[in-house]
């Protein structure tokens, strides 16, 4: 039997241990950033300013938030049901550190491979990994004992459901187009042309998921400040609060890095092999600017609006690019 | 378009429908839209930001906003315009000026006049701003000025009394130019 991807590569523990160490690091140093980076783009958005009174240029913003979080009082609603409800914020958080283990930030260099792991199954990782937050979002909904919870969370299930599925058929295309299902290997078939060319339909349906799948306008249902006061975090306050939406924030990060991988190049740059993690963290950077751009253009789908969007026009528009994609791969 | 003979002569307009949501024309418009949409806030990101900080930068005010009050003195003589006639209080609907007069000593002159206003308070919490004492005040003595910020910890702190509304305000509001 053939192997899924050929990841033969095999290195010291304590070099995996450091690498580790180095993904989080930088990920968490870049996660405050984010939060002050869409909130003051938001405000360019709007004809306004966003932070800029905590530290030069509103840069200890995000220091100042978590002070505060961390020092509110972590409520408990009397109904709620006490562990799942601790779980809830939990969940998400393991699933985005698990999911960025797989973001390639270049390949083997001076026998050190610049990524968490290259995984055999690849991408499915990143769905299996990725699909946990969900759960996190639905424990907490349903412990929270509060209706508006509930429905955010019983939004957030059916959003899942339908936009995972056009997710998976958006990279089928690259997978076969890469031949692989490594990341790693995705990257390196794209050394001629980037698949965003080829597999531009494939590109939008994943963003437009991408957007379903990190609960961001206008696919932010499950939280929908408007109707449902924050869906499922109603009943949340405090840190727990504050790691839901650093979660939200990590999942943009790990789509964004999806997305440059797959679609983007990832790591393929002009320049020395040492600024290829910088090209993948610059493309990745450029897709959480796109976020940020749609949040500040869109509004709220209605909830019709929105299955309707995933199942009768981005299902069916996904399959028609993976099966003629599929006719182009065998036949050329 | 449908003919209402009956409605001939009427003013009236036919509803203006869009076209019907769905299908592949929806979905392109939709994405069409959206593009739109998107030119748009990155037109307003260029734009770039329209705020004024406040504390640091105030918003200019036109040449006859009215503001905190003012008394004047001549500037050559340096004696007070206010001759304590109290008219000014005579006209204030909000009955927050008090005034009371003394006569002037020869050498020691306070005002131009044959009297002056030994006291001149105007309680700032009461004063609705209505230019009215201004406009009394037959020696333009008093004057609306341009200065709005004027909170205070204290209700005691918002009586001015004549010395503090004689005296030059600590920072000058910026003034709208010409057609600004």
């Amino acid at each position: 039997m053939m192997p899924l991807a050929d990841t033969q590569f095999v290195e010291a523990t304590w070099i995996m241990v450091v690498k580790s160490l180095v993904i989080f690091a930088v990920i968490f140093g870049i996660l405050p950033l984010m939060t002050v980076l869409e909130r003051k783009l938001i405000g360019r958005f709007q004809h306004r300013y966003g932070p800029n009174r905590v530290g030069p240029f509103g840069l200890l913003q995000p220091l100042a938030d978590v002070g505060k979080l961390i020092s509110k009082e972590s409520f408990r609603p009397a109904n709620a049901i006490p562990t799942l409800f601790i779980l809830g914020p939990l969940l998400p958080v393991l699933s985005g550190v698990l999911a960025l283990a797989i973001i390639p930030w270049g390949n083997v260099q001076g026998g050190v491979g610049l990524y968490g792991i290259d995984v055999p199954i690849g991408i499915l990782y990143f769905f299996a990994v990725g699909s946990i937050a969900f759960y996190g979002l639905l424990l907490g909904g349903w412990s929270s004992g509060s209706k508006y919870s509930l429905l955010g969370a019983m939004r957030g299930a059916a959003q899942l459901i339908s936009y995972e599925v056009a997710m998976g058929l958006a990279l089928l295309g690259v997978i076969m187009m890469g031949g692989s299902l490594s990341l790693v290997d995705i990257v390196e078939a794209q050394g001629n042309l980037w698949f965003v060319v080829p597999q531009f339909v494939g590109f939008l349906i994943f963003m437009l998921a991408g957007f379903a799948e990190t609960n961001r306008t206008p696919f932010d249902m499950p939280e929908a400040d408007a109707e449902l006061v924050q869906g499922f975090m109603t009943e949340y306050g405090g840190m727990r609060f504050g790691s839901f939406l650093l979660v939200e924030y990590m999942e943009i990060l790990v789509v964004s890095g999806v997305a440059a991988a797959m679609f983007l190049g990832g790591w393929m740059g002009p320049g020395p092999g040492w600024l290829d993690p910088i090209w993948m963290l610059a493309k990745m950077l450029g897709l959480v600017l796109v976020f940020i751009w749609v949040r500040a253009t869109l509004p709220r789908l209605r909830y019709d609006q929105l299955m309707g969007l995933g199942w009768k026009v981005l299902l069916p528009l996904a399959t028609l690019n993976v099966l003629v994609t599929a006719v182009l791969v065998v036949t050329t | 378009m449908t003919e209402f003979p009956y409605l001939k002569d009427q003013d009236v307009v036919e509803v203006q429908r869009g076209p019907e949501p769905g299908g592949v024309g929806g979905a392109y418009r939709a994405f069409g839209e959206t593009l739109r949409g998107l030119k748009t806030t990155m037109a307003r990101l260029i734009e770039g930001p329209m705020t004024i900080e406040y504390p640091e930068e105030k918003t200019p005010v036109y040449p006859r906003f009215r503001g905190r009050h003012k008394l004047h003195k001549f500037e050559d003589t340096g004696l007070e315009k206010c001759v304590g006639c109290s008219l000014c209080a005579a006209a204030c609907p909000a009955d927050c000026i008090r005034v009371v007069a003394a006569e002037n000593v020869p050498g020691e002159r306070v005002s131009a006049g044959e009297r002056y206003a030994a006291v001149y308070e105007i309680n700032l919490s009461r004063c609705i701003f209505c230019g009215y004492c201004e406009i009394a005040c037959p020696f333009d003595a008093i004057t609306m000025g341009h200065d709005y910020e004027m909170a205070d910890y204290d209700r005691d702190d918002l009586i001015f009394t004549k010395e503090m509304l004689l005296a030059e305000p600590l920072e000058r509001t910026p003034l709208r130019g010409e057609g600004e």
